[in-house]
């Protein structure tokens, strides 16, 4: 739920995408799911000549299983903020295993 | 609550190009998903690239299982008139594709011998 939350902060940011077989997007984020599934709007492949199926299309669902690294701006993170939510998240996983 | 979801709802009904794990691109007219991507594609083509020509193989309607799928894209109808691309024959760019394939397999093949030898492990399937 975490970074289902982290992401959704980011939305109308633009990021870029690489993906396990190194195709790398980069595109406005538009939404996220539970999945981590993203939608991104305005896509621009990097190295677009090697990937020419991408030529005509214009917005993007990428499924989040293969997705390697979400690339940020650095300005768009709160790290402080991201630090307390993973601590609560830890302190509620630790309460619920006991 | 407000709650993002990236459903495929907004892509139901529209031409799509969808990239497979395996390499295979599929253009067809999403007609069903569910929420683990498996989706319904209705008059699909399979479109081949290979060294600026396509060719196109009709499928008709496919079922694809969720875990195959990399991604889906919304094809512009605009700009797929404009592909840089050279449409040819199926044979032509299968015999070239065969090529290109064979070649990139032995470079593969050298460099997971190599990797293994410095001690990393394959990392499962390669995705395409």
């Amino acid at each position: 739920m975490l970074f289902f939350s982290f992401f959704k902060t980011l939305v109308d940011h633009e990021v870029t995408i690489e993906l396990k077989n190194d195709l790398k997007i980069t595109g406005i984020l538009k939404s996220v799911d539970q999945f981590l599934n993203i939608k991104l709007d305005e896509i621009r492949v990097v190295e677009e000549g090697k990937y020419p199926h991408l030529s005509a299309v214009k917005n993007v669902f990428i499924r989040g299983s293969v997705v390697r690294y979400v690339h940020l701006p650095a300005n768009a993170v709160d790290t402080a903020l991201l630090e307390d939510a993973t601590r609560r998240e830890a302190a509620n996983v630790a309460g619920k295993a006991r | 609550m407000f709650t993002t979801s990236a459903q495929l709802i907004d892509l139901t009904d529209k031409k799509l190009m969808i990239a497979l794990r395996d390499g295979r691109k599929l253009i067809g007219v999403l007609r069903a998903w569910d929420q683990v991507s498996n989706l319904v594609l209705q008059s699909t083509v399979e479109r081949l690239y290979c060294n600026g020509m396509y060719c196109d193989i009709p499928r008709g309607v496919f079922i694809v299982r969720g875990e195959n799928v990399l991604l889906l894209g919304e094809i512009d109808l605009d700009r797929e008139d404009e592909i840089p691309l050279r449409q040819a024959s199926v044979q032509e760019v299968f015999a070239e594709q065969r090529r290109e394939k064979a070649a990139e397999e032995r470079k593969e093949k050298i460099y997971r011998k190599k990797l293994r030898r410095l001690g990393f492990e394959d990392e499962g399937e390669p995705l395409h």
